[in-house]
Order: structure tokens, then sequence, then C-alpha cells
């Protein structure tokens, strides 16, 4: 039971609820969402109203990798990618002139328009029930988790409890010689909701994360830097997001390139003794894919200038995000550093930059499905878990949201496999290998990343979110329609045939191909690099019932990279045969004979339940797995 | 994770100095059609199960004939390891087993590891319970034993190319990782298919011109192939039954030795010499008379290193001096033998006839100058380079050529992946999956190097 003696309000019992998700940021909206969706009676409470889905760091959505993530949580029925659609203020396709796989998305949000959208979206959901309090404690009987106890007294009961604290986790903000307790942009902090996570014996981290100065937009000199404006051609990250919706591009904000220069670089040199990652203040580890300026300066020593993109906030504001200059130096030094940028040079600074130490629950204490091992009910998502990214945190809210729910209805658990979606490559790394900072995904974390590409995630995992009940029949029959016309049209291509001396013959001689000798099938003659589907019809004629444009997407991209994708088929398959030994949740390492040491203790620690996870861990060797299932074997036959 | 037990194995699986045949047992999925491939005679693939076939095992890519062989088809599930088996017995020795096995393993095989095929054998339910904790200890043993070997085999060398060659893959990956993740930083130069065609193409020419070592690199394979000369009497078979003897502790702890291959191959100082015509040798020590210069002449012919016999408790004689003249031009090391006995020439008198060959004097009856002689072929092997080119490194290990030869497969894809047209990010798959097998042959497998040279060779925001 736990010690209240602090909480200065009388106790109350408040209610009882199915599932509470605690903290109302891009992980606890998508987890609130989704248990409600699913019918569970949830509440959702949130330190300040204001601030649900708030964006604190950079006013975007998507990127590489990222952009599939939010793909894949719209598959599954999650709320992100309609959100972000009826809020961008820019869309652009990042990597086309690579490989499918890599294709990403990324939109500028208005961070406003982005939150309140949110809001009302939750406010709306029938049985979903959103508060402002700040939890302080859990109620934990015997190891499970049964609800929370608010700062103002109230006891609320429920079936399983999802932590979304994000930096408001014991917060601190640090601003050059400046130190205060915070959360994100200067709201209050959750204190002592990490005392009680320390109580019930949890491993806490420290962690360490920056966002860069905001300037008034109004006094940029656009005239000094680049303009990046968005894309004419439509894409949307929803599914049910029609391409007639797009905002066409006079209607969407630009950004604007500038760079560092070796003034600012000397006058970051000069002032390192006051740089608290350098002089010792800052003691959280920080993401190395994310240095502040300071830091590309000191180990980027050769470069005489860095990228920065200034990023509008919204439509109804003048501030701009200075991506690039994240920074935790005094406000005095940030303040010459931006005058020293081009196009900067009268620039008003309204907010400093400033980086942010937290909490965080160190991931190898979870299950896959986001439950920690610790105390039964308790699911942990976003930041909390140790990641960085509205992405990341929203990817692994839905499935903690998810797992949540289903365990509230007594119902078997939801684990993404690495082959499943860039979120199951995501949270195995968390709770197999754990993370010394901030995680953020990235494409060369997946290892069959052409098989998670982001214009195949509906095909993917929408029946996955149909079966937990998050996706409605209607929306299934629409996916299972375009899949249908999408087999269809690939069979039709590989029956097709274009003849020598046909337009199509003509068309490959004039690409320098020699010219045919034999009748070539359509498939064939799309798999080389300058034929698209569009050309390819025009030899073939267009098949009984004309594909869209994400179909037609769709069957060039199955065919053209036809080989490949077999490829990592063959490996998906070979994972899958070890995904499927099941190691019991009983097993005693300690007694299994043969074990080394170092083995035995990461087994111990990790506790995975298949010998693929197992395989994964680093420090367990090959003959460790291969007597671990040996064991399993002699286990199963007793 | 590199292995499953979906993958075919094989071995060795004779154990040592059991009779003069070789087996090597081939097991899972693919057994019949990777044996079928490699055996003219009948079609495997067709033959009844727990039959015994006749035929011979060929290099599918140079028709070369390497055995003839009798190979056992047994089909699942009536199987040791109850999945497809197939056992190629070799009667060729040591070598011609080798290399039947690396042809297994170039063909769709994996190499096993150490108690696989009984792991196999209980996870499919062919072994009863009690032996478990038996294959555990069994696997436990066997394993942490062969990493040692294996790490110990590893020619230093070679070790230091491979892990250069993935030094530069990395580069490659890391570049092409950060064009992908970091589509707006202009910080970092493009990955082109132009420029990743050329790294490709150089990696694959250091890993052909490696696998030419394992394939012409007769030496190490094969053996040095010595002949011992001399006219009768003068000690050659002493000194075979020497060298076979200083030899056999080290032949022994050869899997799938055979009695055939003690005959003729033997390991001096670390130089494995292939003896040539040791039976002719055998003959001498019976029919002293009817063996002369004759027999000298013919086994002269293949040899790569000559080691020439001299009596020095007798006169030199004409056919001494013939000897002397016919090896002139051969990399040889002149033995002095029978110094237990009163001298009755001069070595300075040979003096021109012997010119820069070492000159070892030696007693094999009292067993002195052997350790010399032992030297001076290692001298001679390791410093001036008989049959190896200067820089080169030979490749000798099974396992390592099996990877080589996935590892320039992968890249051979690679290359054809970007004549095709397909983006670098696509051909990246190959190069990465060129990366990892090459980690094996060095163990390397960790898996955040990647990432670990992303952040620090490149300078990236957001």
């Amino acid at each position: 039971m736990a010690n209240l003696e602090e909480t200065s309000a009388k106790q109350y019992e408040a209610g009882s609820y199915d599932v509470i998700v605690v903290g109302a940021g891009h992980a606890g909206s998508e987890a609130a969402l989704a248990a409600a969706r699913m019918g569970n009676q949830t509440l959702l409470v949130t330190i300040n109203l204001d601030m649900v889905a708030f964006m604190p760091c950079n006013p975007s959505v998507g990127g590489p990798a990222k952009g599939i993530v939010v793909r894949e949580i719209d598959a599954l029925g999650g709320q992100m990618g309609k959100n972000i659609d009826k809020t961008y203020v820019q869309m652009r396709m990042l990597n086309t002139g690579k490989g499918p796989a890599v294709r990403a998305l990324r939109a500028q949000a208005d961070k406003h328009a982005y939150h309140r959208q949110m809001k009302l979206t939750i406010e709306e959901e029938p049985n979903l029930t959103l508060r402002q309090a700040t939890v302080d404690d859990l109620i934990v009987e015997d190891g499970v988790c049964k609800g929370v106890v608010t700062n103002t007294g109230a006891r609320y009961r429920a079936k399983a409890v999802v932590l979304t604290v994000g930096t408001a986790a014991r917060g601190k903000i640090i601003i050059g010689e400046l130190t205060y307790q915070s959360g994100p942009n200067n709201s209050k902090p959750a204190i002592k909701l990490s005392e009680a996570l320390e109580r019930l014996g949890f491993e806490l981290e420290r962690f360490k994360t920056g966002t860069p100065p905001r300037v008034n937009g109004k006094t940029i000199d656009y005239d000094q830097t680049e303009e990046q404006p968005g894309d004419e051609v439509p894409h949307h990250f929803s599914f049910d997001t029609p391409d007639s919706a797009y905002l066409p591009l006079k209607d969407q904000l630009s950004c604007w390139l500038t760079y560092t220069n070796p003034q600012v670089h000397d006058l970051i040199r000069a002032n390192l003794n006051r740089a608290p990652m350098f002089s010792g203040i800052i003691e959280g580890v920080g993401p190395r894919y994310c240095p502040s300026i300071e830091d590309k300066v000191v180990r980027f020593a050769d470069k005489d200038r860095h990228q920065l993109f200034l990023e509008p906030e919204g439509r109804d504001t003048a501030e701009y995000y200075v991506d690039g200059l994240s920074t935790s130096f005094p406000e005095e030094i940030q303040r010459q550093i931006l005058q020293k940028i081009k196009g900067l040079e009268h620039v008003e600074m309204m907010r400093p930059g400033y980086a942010i130490e937290y909490d965080v629950v160190a991931p190898h204490q979870l299950h896959p499905t986001l439950e920690t091992k610790l105390v039964k009910n308790l699911y942990t998502a976003g930041q909390t878990n140790g990641t960085s990214g509205y992405e990341e945190a929203a990817g692994q809210g839905l499935i903690a949201g998810i797992n949540a729910g289903l365990r509230a209805q007594g119902k078997e658990p939801f684990v993404l496999k690495r082959s499943d979606a860039y979120i199951g490559v995501m949270i195995d790394d968390l709770v197999t290998k754990g993370t010394k900072e901030p995680y953020r995904l990235l494409t060369s974390r997946a290892e069959y990343r052409l098989i998670l590409r982001h214009d195949n995630a509906d095909l993917r995992l929408m029946e996955m979110g149909h079966a937990i009940g998050l996706v409605s029949d209607k929306r299934l029959a629409k996916m299972e329609a375009k899949k249908a016309a999408v087999a269809d049209e690939i069979k039709r291509l590989k029956a097709t045939r274009v003849k020598p001396g046909s337009a199509a013959d003509d068309f490959i001689q004039a690409h320098g191909d020699h010219p045919l000798k034999d009748s070539l099938t359509g498939a064939a003659l799309l798999k080389r690099p300058y034929v698209t589907y569009d050309q390819l019809v025009t030899f073939v004629g267009a098949p009984a019932a004309e594909l869209d444009r994400q179909a037609k997407e769709q069957v060039e991209i199955q065919l053209k990279y036809e080989g490949y994708i077999k490829k990592e088929e063959v490996k998906v398959n070979r994972l899958k045969r070890m995904e499927a030994k099941r190691i019991p949740a009983t097993i005693d390492y300690s007694k299994i004979a043969g074990l080394a040491t170092e083995g035995r203790q990461k087994l111990e620690k990790i506790r995975p339940e298949t010998l693929a996870q197992a395989g994964r861990i680093s420090g367990v060797n090959p003959a460790d797995l291969a007597i671990l299932s040996v064991y399993l074997q002699q286990g199963m036959k007793n | 994770m590199a292995q499953t037990e979906a993958d075919t194995i094989a071995a060795i699986s004779t154990p040592v100095g059991e009779g003069g045949i070789a087996i090597i047992r081939v097991s899972g999925d693919q057994a019949i059609p990777v044996v079928n491939q490699l055996v003219r005679g009948k079609d495997l693939t067709t033959v009844a199960s727990h039959t015994i076939n006749y035929g011979h095992l060929m290099d599918p890519e140079s028709k070369a004939e390497v055995d003839e062989v009798m190979v056992s088809v047994m089909k699942a599930p009536r199987t040791y390891t109850k999945e497809d088996v197939v056992e190629i017995n070799c009667h060729g020795g040591l070598l011609a087993t080798n290399r039947a096995l690396q042809l297994v393993l170039t063909h769709g095989a994996r190499l096993a590891e150490p108690g696989e095929f009984t792991k196999r054998a209980f996870l499919n339910g062919r072994l009863d319970l009690s032996q478990a904790e038996a294959v555990m200890d069994l696997i436990r043993a066997k394993t942490d034993r062969s990493m040692q070997v294996a790490l110990n085999q590893l020619d230093g060398d070679l070790s230091r190319l491979i892990k250069d060659l993935r030094k530069q893959i990395l580069d490659v990956l890391a570049q092409v990782e950060v064009n992908i993740d970091y589509p707006e930083y202009d910080a970092v130069e493009e990955m082109t298919s132009q420029l990743l065609k050329e790294k490709a193409t150089m990696i694959r020419d250091h890993l052909t011109a490696l696998l030419a070592s394992a394939k012409q690199g007769k030496v190490l394979r094969d053996g040095l192939a010595t002949a011992i000369i001399g006219r009768p009497n003068v000690g050659k078979s002493s000194l075979l039954n020497t060298l076979l003897h200083e030899d056999k502790a080290i032949v022994t702890n050869v899997a799938g030795t055979t009695r055939d291959v003690i005959e003729e191959y033997v390991n001096v100082k670390g130089v494995p010499l292939h003896l040539i015509d040791t039976a002719g040798i055998r003959d001498t020590a019976d029919q002293v008379e009817k063996i002369g210069v004759e027999r000298s002449k013919q086994a002269l012919k293949a040899a790569d290193l000559v080691l020439l016999l001299l009596d020095i408790s007798r006169e030199i004689t004409d056919e001494d001096r013939e000897l002397l003249e016919l090896t002139a031009k051969q990399p040889r090391i002149v033995l002095l033998n029978k110094t237990d006995l009163p001298h009755r020439f001069d070595p300075a008198q040979i003096k021109d006839l012997v010119g820069a060959s070492p000159v070892i004097e030696t007693s094999i009856t009292s067993q002195t100058g052997i350790d010399q002689l032992g030297a001076a072929i290692a001298k001679l092997f390791f410093e001036q380079g008989v049959d190896r080119n200067q820089g080169t490194v030979l490749v000798t290990n099974a396992r390592h050529i099996s990877l080589l030869h996935q590892a320039k497969d992968a890249l051979d894809d690679v290359l054809a992946g970007l004549e095709a047209g397909m983006p670098v990010d696509l051909v990246q798959i190959d190069m990465t999956r060129c990366w990892d097998l090459l980690g094996e042959i060095t163990g390397d497998h960790y898996q955040d190097e990647l990432l670990d040279q992303l952040f620090s060779q490149f300078c990236l925001g957001k």
C-alpha cells in the first residue's frame, strides 16, 4: 500500500474505470483513445488540459522511419495520422529519389491546431473522460496495480493503468547556470510519481533532451535564407484522408534554410565554460542523433557551418522554431548566437532554448506488451520508456492502450513482431536491448525494411486493428478491396505480353535497351527502371476497373522490387519459426545446466518471451541458445 | 540471427583414425538437392530412401572430378536427425574429403556446429529424455572449444584483411543510411550508384583473390609436394618414418584423418607436406637393388620441395652428383645423413653442386638434426615463399571459404542490382548481407556498430 503522508488533500474514492491513462501527450492520447474505442470506460488525466498532444519540441510529424510509424498507427486504428492530416501547414515526401522502402512523409504541424484537434477528438470520444489532475501515487495491492491517487486526493480505481509521464517525470530545466524543476515548456513537473515508482522497486534512469530557441518570424530577413516549400503532389498520412482534401501549395507554409558560420562557432567555443553540457551541470544522457549546437561545434570542429531550418509553429502565431540550434546556453549567449546568423541578425528571441532532464523507466523492465514485469496491470509508454519523438511515443501509447484495454477485458495481449512493423522493431529493441540514450527510430534499426514500407502499412496491419476492434468493418472492406484489386492487376500483368516490334519495343529501344527478341510479360517490362505503371498500361491496356493512385503505386512497387521483397520474406519466415518457440514465464534459468554465466545473467534480466528474442540479447551466445532450446524441448515433454 | 534450425547442415562425421573412409553427413530440408547437384551418377532426388548409390563427386563450376564416392540417401523421418540425411562416403583421404565438404558448403549447406546433428536428433524427438542433459553438456563443451579453435585457426593476415574490408563496407553502409535518415542534411555526400558500384567491385575483387588463394594456394590445402630422394640405403625410409612419427600427434587431431592420409600428408612446423611416392620409398626399403635414380626422377617432376639425402659415411658417388645436378633449380634441402658414422667426404667437395641450398647434417637413426630440418623447411616456406606469392593471404578453413563464397555472391547481387537500376537503399540489403557474412568469419557481431559509425562520422541534427 502506498505511502501518502506528504499528500495534503484528504483522499476520497473518486470512481472506478476499466483503464486509466496518466498523461495526455502523444503517447497518452493514443493510449486513451484506443482503450476507449475498444469499449473500455477510460479516464485520461493530465497535469494541464491546455497541453493535450502538445508539441514542446519541433512542430513537425513524420520523416524517415517516423513517418512510417504514423502510417502504422493509422492502419491499426490510432489517431495521429488523422490529426496531422487536419492540422498540417506543409506536407513533403522525403527520399523520393530512393527506393520505396525509405520514402517518408513529413508534415509541418500547426502545433496549436494539432493540440486543439486532438483535445476535441478526446472530448468527443464516448467512453473517454478527460480530466486535469496530477497523479502522485499508484494503488498497488499484491503486485497488481489497482488505480491511481491524485494530488487533490481523488482515488481512482481501474483494471489497468498506463503511465505516459514524458519529461514531466521529475523534470528539471537547464538554461546556462539556471536550473529549476519543471515539465516541458515550463509546465508543472510530476515529482511524486517518480518517488512512487522508486518505492515500488523500479530502476529509473536519467535522460536529457533539449529544444532550440523560438524567434519572432516578423523579425526574420527571409531574403537571406532559402525557401523550402511543400509538395504539389497530394499525400496524407491517414488511409481515410482523400487526395481531394490536400492543401494546395499556395495555402501551405514554407520553411526557411539558413546556416551557422565560423563567427557563431567562435562564439560558442569562447563560451563553452557556460555550457551546462560541458560544465557538468547536465548529468542526464542526451541523444547522439539530436546533438545541441554546442555539441556539434565541439565534436565536428572541422565543419564551418551547420544547417538551420526555420519552421513556422502555426498559422496563428509568429513564432518560429530554429531547427538545428538546440541549446542549453545561458539566455544571454543564445541571443548573441542568433544575431550572428544570416537572416537572423535582427531577430527577436521569444523563448530561449533549454535542456530538460527527466526520469525514465529502464525499459528492460517491460514485457513486449509494455506491461511492467514488476507490477501487473501497469503499463508504461513514450518518453517514460526512454524514447524520443512524438511518433515513437504515439506508437507505444497505442500498443500500451490496446494491451491495457485487452487486459481489462480479460483478452489475450497484442504484440507486433519486428517483421510486422517499425513499432514492433522499436518495442523489441527497448525491451530486449534497453537504451542508453533517448531512443529514436531509424530505418537502419529495421532488418526487414523493404517489407515495412509506409505505402503498405494498411495492408500489413489493418486486419490486426480490425481484430482488436479499432478498425471498422467498412474501413477493412475498403482496404481489402484495394488489396484484391492490386493482386488481380499483378496477375493480369504477369499474363499479358508485349511483342517484338510493338510500341513497347520502340519504347524499350528509345531508352537504349536491346530490342525484344521474344515477347515479354507486362510484369517483366515493369521491372525495368525506366518503365512506370502508367507507361505500361499504354502498351498493355488498362484493367477493367481502373486503379486509384495508391493501388497503382502498390502494383508498381510489388512488381518492380519483387526479387528483393521475396528475399526479405525468406528471412522473415525464418524469424517466425524462432518467434514461434515461446519461453514459459515461469522458466528458472538457474536450473539449466550448461548456460554460460553471462548468458544466464542476461536471460534472467531480460526474461525473453521467445527463442528469437533470446537470440537478440547481447551476451547470449549460440551455445546458450542451443542449450535453451534443448531445455525448452525437454520441458514441453515433461 | 544468422543460423537457424531451418538450415541444411553438413560436416565430416567420421571420427579420427577409424578406417580409410571419411563420411560427410548432410542433414536438412535441402540435403538431397544440395548433394544431387554435385554428384554425377544416379538422380538422388528420385532414388529410394535408405539406398547407397555409386557416383562421382564433381565441382559443378570447373567440372573437375573430386572423388569417387558412395552416397547414402536417407529420407525423413527414419534418420538420425529425423530430417533428410545424405552421407557422402569419400575415400580419397583428407584432401579429397575437405574439398568435398567445401563443395557441399558452397552449394547450399552450412557447416554444422559441434553437436548440432545430435541436437537436431533431440529436438526432432529422436533421442529420449534422459539424453537431454548429455546433449547440453556436449554443446557447451564442443562449442566453447570449437570457438577457441576457430579463433586460433584464423590467420592473422586474413583477420586483418577481413576487418579492413568490413570497415570499408561499413563506411558505405553508414553513408547510405545517413542519406536515408537525414535526407535534408547537405553535410553528407550522397552515396550514388556509381560510388557504390566502385566500392562493391573493389571489395569483390579482394574476395575473388582470397577465394583464388583458397583454390590455387594448393600448398596449404594440398600440402607442399615433397619428394624424398637419394640413392638406395641413404635413409629415405627412415626419414619418412621419422616425419610421420613426428607428425602423429598433429595428424590425429585433424577431424576425418584416416590412415591413408597419414601415409602421405604430414605437418612439419606448420608446413603441410604432401609426400610424393611414399610407396616408392617403401618399395625401396624392401627391394634395395631395383630402385635408383630413375624412380627419383619421376617423383621430382611433381615436387615443390626436394629433400635430397646424401650418405656422409660413404664416398660421394656419380649417382649423388647426378641427383644434385638434376635438382639444382628446384627448392631443396640437402641432408648429410648418418653423421653418427665416420665421415667419408668433406661437404666442401660438393659446394658447387649444392649452391645456395640449405645443408643439414642429420643422423636419423640417432634422431639428430630433425629439428633443424623442420626449421629449414619452415624457413624456406614462410620466408622465401615456396609457391607462395608475397602478400597473398591464404584461406584454408572450410567454414571461412564457405562464408567468403556467400559474401562474394552477395556482392554479385549488389552489382546485379545496380546494373538493373535498383535504388541504392535496396542494393544496400545485399551489401549488409556481405558485411554480416564477413563478420561471421572474424566473429564480429556487434549490431550497434552501424549506428555508432553513423553518429561518430556524421554531424546530424533534428
